[in-house]
C-alpha cells in the first residue's frame, strides 16, 4: 500500500490539566475517506484540533505528506493544503457571505467556475451572497463552512461533524458534495455519529474511545461485522437509521 | 501553645522559618514602636505601615484569592476616611460621633462594592476592572468638588475624641522612658485594630468560604457548573474587602486627624497597594503583611539613598534624572513587572522556596 | 438541486443594521436643545462636544480593535498618548518661528511634523511594547491588566525623567487660534480641525476594515481568531500590526489633546484613559463602530452637563456608562464571539 496522506502515531493531548488522548495512531490514505468514529467524548475532536495545530501534541507524531507536522503553527499546517470545518462550524458572523469566502481563498479572489460548482451544490449560498453570515440558518451555515473548505483545492479535509442537527435533504446533499470531492481532488477524514452516512460514504474507519484509537479497518469489513460495532460503538449500524 | 497560635492564624501556618521570623520581628517591631522607634516620624511610618498592612491585605482578598482586579480600593479607603472626618468635623468629638461616622463609612463602602460588583463582575473581570477604575476617578474628582462637604483639596481638619489627643496622659510616670499621651493611646488604637482586621480577613480566607474563591479564581466556568453562584461570591468579596479597607480609612483619619484627597483618594496610593500586594506576594495575607511593610519602608527611607546616589551622579546627564527621589517610582514599577513575570508569588513564595531549600539541604 | 425548498429559507427578517444606538446620538443632540435654552451656546457645546469625543475616538479605537482581536486590554494604553502629547509638543516648540508665523502654511509645516513624529514614536514605543510587556502574558487577564498597569507606571516615570517632572505649556499656531464666527454663534477653529481629522480616522478605519483584505482579517480575527489561523493565516502578525496602528493612532490623539489643552503632563495618560474606558465599555469591547458613537455620546455629554451642571460632568458619564450597561449588559455592539 502507498504511504498514507496522514498518519498519527503515539499522539498525546493534554488540555490544560486534563489528559484528553492518551497515545491516538491511525493512515488517513489519499484519495478517499475515513470516518473517525467513537462515542462522545472519545477524543475525535480533540484529534481533528490536534492534527490542526490547535491543540499541540504533548507526544508522538503527526505526518501529512510524508512530513512531520506535529510542531506547526496552525496557519503553516494550513498553508500545507488541509482545510477544517469545525463541529461550530466557525462561520464568520459580521462578514457577509461572499467576505467568508474571499478570506478562505488565500491565493486571490474566487475563481469563477469553482465557484460556480458550490453554487451549483449549495444555491442558497448565491442567493444570500452579500447578507452577514450570522443571518443564515443551521443548514446554511453548515454549507457556508464547507464551502470556505474548498474554496481553492485542499488535499485534505477535516471536518468534523458536518451532519449534526441537519434536516436529511440537507444531508442527502452533503453527501453528495463528500462523494464529489473525494472522487475529484481531495482527501477526507470526517467524524461523524450518524452511522448510516457514515456507512455511505467511508472507505475505511478508525475508531476512538477513551482518547485512544482502538481499531482501524476498512468500512466494507467494519460495516459487515455488527457484533464488533456493537462492542466498539455500543449499537450497530442497522439500529442507527 | 501551638494549638493557640494555630487557631489565632487559622491554621494558615508561614511555613517557613525565615517568613515566620520576618513576621515575628515585624509584628514585634511594631507592637512596641513607641519604645523602640520614639519619635514623630517613626511612629508616623509605624502607622502607616499598619494601616496600609490592612489595606493590601484587603485587597490580596480581591486580586490574590478571588482573582480580580480593582482600581477603586482607594475609594473605599477614602469613603471610611470621610466617613469619620465629616461626622468629627460637624459633631462634638467624641466616641458616639466616631461610631456613627465608621458605621456610615462602612455601610457606604458595602453598598457600594455590591452595587459595582453586581454590576460588572457578572459580564467579565476585566470589566470590572475598568469600571472600578472609572468610577473611583469620577469619585475622587466629586470628593474635591463637592467642597461644602468633603473641604475640596484641602480636606477636612478636625478634632479627635480627647483620649487621642497629645495632651491627655494614660499615666502620670513615664513608661520606660516614654511618656504614655493620647498619640501613643492612638497608636496603639491604630495597632490592635488592624492585628484584628488582619486576623480576620485570615479567618475569612481560610474558612470554606475562602476556598470557593480560590476555587472559583482557578476555574471560573467549573464552580458555576458545581452551583456556585461566582457572581455572588466575588461580590460577596469584594464587599468585605471594601469594609476592611474603609476601616484602614478610619484608622489613619484618627490617626491624622486630617482626610483630604490625597491622603486616602489619590491614584498613587492605589498603584502603591498594588505594587504592596505583588511585589509582598499574591494570594496570602502575609504577603500583604511583607509587601506593604518594604513598601513603606522604602519609600520613607530608600528615597534618602537615592537622592544620595542621584547627588553623587549629578555630573551624569540622564543617570541623575533616573535616580532622582521622585523618580523612585520608576524602580518599583520595573520590580512589580518583574515579580508579575517571575515571581508571581512575591517575597512569600521566594522565602518559602528558600526555607524549603534549607530544610531539605 | 436535491431540495431547494429547504435551502431557501428567508433569512431571519431582524434588523440587518442595528441602528438603535446610532439615534442616540441626534436624540441627544436635540433633547438637549431645550435644555441649554441658548442655540448659540448649544451649537458651541456641540461642536466641543463632537470635538472631545472625536478625539477621543481616535486615542481608543486601536485599544478595542486590539480587545477584539486578542482578548488583550492594555491598561497602559495611555503611555502611548502621553508620549504623542509630548513628542508634538517638543516638534512644535523646535519649530517656535513657523509655529508663532501668521503663514496658515507655515503653521501646517510646523504641526504636520510634530504629528507625524508623534505617531512613530507612539507606533515605534506600541511595537516595544508588545514585544517585552503584553506577549508573555497572553491569555492571561489579571497578569495583563497588572503587567500593562506596571508598564503605565515605568512609562509615566520615563517620560519625567526625560521630559522633566513639570507640564509643558505650547500656544496653538495662529491659523489654528480663534473662532469662526456666524451670527452669534462662535465656533473654535481648532475643534473643527479636530472633529475633520476624528472624522478622517474614522471613514478611513472603516474603509480599511470593509474594503480591504487586512481589513477582512481584522473583523474575522475579532469573531474567531483561531478560524482566522485554521483558514492559513498568521493573526499574530495581523494584531502586532493592529497594535502599533493602534498606538500611532493613540499618539495622534496624545497630539490632538495637547494642542486643544495647550499643556501636557506626565499625567496625561492616566486622565483620558478613564473617559477612554468609559467609550470602550459603552461601545462593546472590540467595536469600532460602537467605539465611535461611545466617544460621541461621551463627548457630548461631557460637554452639555459641564454647561448645565460643571459640578458633576464626570459623574455624568459613569451615569452614562451605567444606563446603557443597563440596556445592553455587553455595551452598545457586542461583538460576537464563537
Amino acid at each position: 500500500m502507498a504511504e498514507p496522506l496522514l498518519s498519527l502515531r503515539g499522539v498525546e493531548t493534554h488540555i490544560g490539566r486534563y489528559h484528553i488522548l492518551h497515545g491516538v495512531a491511525f493512515d488517513v490514505p489519499e484519495g478517499g475517506l475515513t470516518m473517525l468514529l467513537g462515542r462522545n467524548g472519545a477524543g475525535k475532536t480533540t484529534t481533528l484540533r490536534t492534527i490542526m495545530g490547535l491543540w499541540r501534541a504533548s507526544a508522538g507524531e503527526v505526518r501529512f505528506d510524508g512530513r512531520d507536522i506535529t510542531r506547526l503553527q496552525t496557519a503553516d499546517i494550513a498553508r500545507l493544503g488541509i482545510a477544517y470545518v469545525p463541529e461550530s462550524m466557525a462561520i464568520f458572523a459580521d462578514l457577509t457571505v461572499q467576505e467568508n469566502l474571499v478570506l478562505a481563498a488565500r491565493g486571490g479572489p474566487p475563481r469563477s467556475e469553482r465557484l460556480d460548482r458550490i453554487f451549483a451544490r449549495f444555491p442558497a449560498l448565491k442567493r444570500f451572497w452579500t447578507l452577514p453570515a450570522g443571518l443564515l440558518s443551521g443548514g446554511q451555515k453548515q454549507m457556508l463552512a464547507v464551502a470556505r473548505a474548498i474554496i481553492e483545492p485542499r488535499r485534505l479535509l477535516l471536518i468534523d461533524e458536518p451532519t449534526k442537527g441537519l434536516a436529511p435533504a440537507i444531508i442527502a446533499n452533503m453527501i453528495e458534495a463528500f462523494r464529489e470531492l473525494k472522487d475529484s481532488e481531495s482527501t477526507l477524514l470526517v467524524v461523524e455519529q450518524n452511522f448510516a452516512f457514515a456507512r455511505r460514504l467511508g472507505d475505511t474507519v478508525a475508531v476512538m474511545d477513551d482518547g485512544r484509537t482502538v481499531h482501524s479497518d476498512t468500512m466494507q469489513t467494519f460495516a459487515a461485522d455488527t457484533a464488533l460495532q456493537q462492542h466498539l460503538l455500543g449499537l450497530g449500524m442497522d439500529t442507527h437509521q | 501553645m501551638s494549638a493557640v497560635l494555630r487557631a489565632v492564624l487559622s491554621d494558615d501556618l508561614p511555613r517557613s522559618r525565615w517568613l515566620a521570623a520576618a513576621l515575628i520581628v515585624i509584628v514585634v517591631a511594631l507592637a512596641l514602636a513607641p519604645f523602640l522607634f520614639p519619635g514623630a516620624k517613626s511612629l508616623n511610618v509605624a502607622v502607616k505601615i499598619c494601616v496600609f498592612i490592612v489595606l493590601a491585605a484587603s485587597y490580596d482578598l480581591l486580586l490574590g484569592y478571588t482573582g480580580i482586579v480593582s482600581f477603586a480600593h482607594t475609594m473605599f479607603f477614602g469613603i471610611g476616611g470621610y466617613g469619620v472626618a465629616i461626622a468629627l468635623a460637624r459633631l462634638s468629638p467624641d466616641w458616639g460621633t466616631v461610631a456613627l461616622g465608621t458605621l456610615a463609612g462602612v455601610a457606604i463602602a458595602v453598598v457600594l462594592a455590591a452595587l459595582i460588583g453586581l454590576f460588572s463582575l457578572r459580564v467579565r473581570t476585566i470589566f470590572f476592572a475598568m469600571i472600578t477604575l472609572a468610577v473611583a476617578s469620577a469619585f475622587a474628582i466629586l470628593a474635591s468638588q463637592l467642597s461644602g462637604i468633603t473641604g475640596g483639596e484641602d480636606g477636612l481638619n478636625y478634632r479627635v475624641p480627647e483620649a487621642l489627643r497629645p495632651a491627655f496622659r494614660l499615666f502620670d510616670a513615664d513608661v520606660l522612658g516614654v511618656t504614655i499621651n493620647g498619640r501613643i493611646v492612638a497608636y496603639y488604637l491604630v495597632f490592635v485594630v488592624s492585628l484584628a482586621l488582619v486576623l480576620a480577613m485570615m479567618r475569612v480566607v481560610n474558612s470554606p468560604f475562602g476556598r470557593v474563591l480560590m476555587a472559583i479564581r482557578e476555574n471560573a466556568f467549573r464552580a458555576e457548573a458545581i452551583g456556585y453562584r461566582t457572581v455572588v461570591y466575588r461580590t460577596i468579596a469584594s464587599c468585605i474587602a471594601a469594609a476592611a479597607a474603609a476601616m484602614a480609612g478610619v484608622l489613619l483619619a484618627l490617626w491624622l486627624r486630617h482626610t483630604g484627597p490625597d491622603t486616602t483618594l489619590s491614584f498613587d496610593l492605589m498603584v502603591d497597594i498594588l505594587l504592596m500586594v505583588v511585589i509582598g506576594g499574591m494570594g496570602t495575607i502575609y504577603g500583604a503583611v511583607l509587601g506593604a511593610t518594604v513598601l513603606i519602608l522604602a519609600q520613607n527611607y530608600l528615597q534618602d539613598a537615592m537622592a544620595a546616589a542621584s547627588q553623587a551622579t549629578a555630573g551624569v546627564p540622564l543617570l541623575a534624572n533616573l535616580l532622582h527621589p521622585d523618580r523612585w517610582l520608576l524602580w518599583l514599577g520595573l520590580l512589580f513587572i518583574l515579580c508579575v513575570y517571575f515571581f508571581p508569588t512575591g517575597i512569600v513564595g521566594r522565602l518559602r522556596s528558600l526555607g524549603a531549600r534549607t530544610s531539605a539541604g | 438541486m436535491t431540495d431547494a425548498s429547504i435551502t431557501d429559507n428567508p433569512p431571519p427578517v431582524q434588523a440587518r443594521r442595528d441602528i438603535a444606538p446610532l439615534l442616540l446620538v441626534p436624540a441627544l443632540v436635540i433633547v438637549s436643545l431645550p435644555l441649554v435654552g441658548s442655540p448659540a451656546s448649544w451649537l458651541t457645546l456641540t461642536v466641543a462636544g463632537l470635538a472631545m469625543g472625536l478625539m477621543i475616538f481616535v486615542m481608543a479605537s486601536g485599544l478595542t480593535l486590539t480587545f477584539g482581536l486578542m482578548d488583550v486590554l492594555n491598561f497602559g494604553h495611555g503611555a502611548f498618548i502621553a508620549v504623542g502629547a509630548f513628542v508634538a509638543a517638543s516638534v512644535m516648540l523646535a519649530m517656535g518661528p513657523w509655529m508663532a508665523s501668521d503663514s496658515l502654511w507655515l503653521n501646517l509645516a510646523a504641526v504636520a511634523p510634530a504629528v507625524l513624529a508623534a505617531m512613530a514614536l507612539s507606533g515605534a514605543l506600541g511595537w516595544g511594547f508588545e514585544r517585552v510587556i503584553v506577549k508573555p502574558v497572553y491569555g492571561q487577564h489579571l497578569k495583563q491588566i497588572l503587567v500593562t498597569m506596571g508598564g503605565l507606571i515605568v512609562a509615566e516615570q520615563l517620560l519625567k525623567v526625560v521630559w522633566g517632572p513639570d507640564q509643558i505649556t505650547l500656544t496653538r499656531p495662529p491659523a489654528l487660534r480663534g473662532a469662526f464666527i456666524i451670527g452669534d454663534v462662535a465656533i473654535e477653529k481648532y475643534r473643527v480641525l479636530a472633529v475633520a481629522v476624528g472624522l478622517v480616522v474614522f471613514v478611513a478605519m472603516q474603509l480599511v476594515l470593509s474594503r480591504t483584505r487586512i481589513g477582512l482579517l481584522v473583523r474575522a480575527g475579532v469573531e474567531n481568531s483561531e478560524m482566522v489561523e485554521a483558514l492559513g493565516y498568521r493573526i499574530r502578525r495581523v494584531f502586532v500590526g493592529v497594535f502599533v496602528v493602534g498606538s500611532a493612532l493613540a499618539g495622534l490623539g496624545g497630539a490632538l489633546w495637547a494642542l486643544y489643552q495647550e499643556t501636557v503632563t506626565a499625567a496625561i495618560g492616566a486622565q483620558v484613559m478613564v473617559l477612554i474606558f468609559i467609550v470602550i465599555i459603552i461601545g462593546g469591547l472590540g467595536s469600532v463602530g460602537g467605539c465611535f458613537v461611545g466617544a460621541l455620546l461621551v463627548g457630548l455629554v461631557a460637554n452639555y452637563v459641564g454647561f448645565l451642571a460643571p459640578k458633576v460632568a464626570l459623574g455624568s458619564n459613569i451615569l452614562l456608562m451605567a444606563l446603557i450597561l443597563l440596556w445592553r449588559p455587553q455595551g452598545l455592539y457586542p461583538v460576537a464571539k464563537r
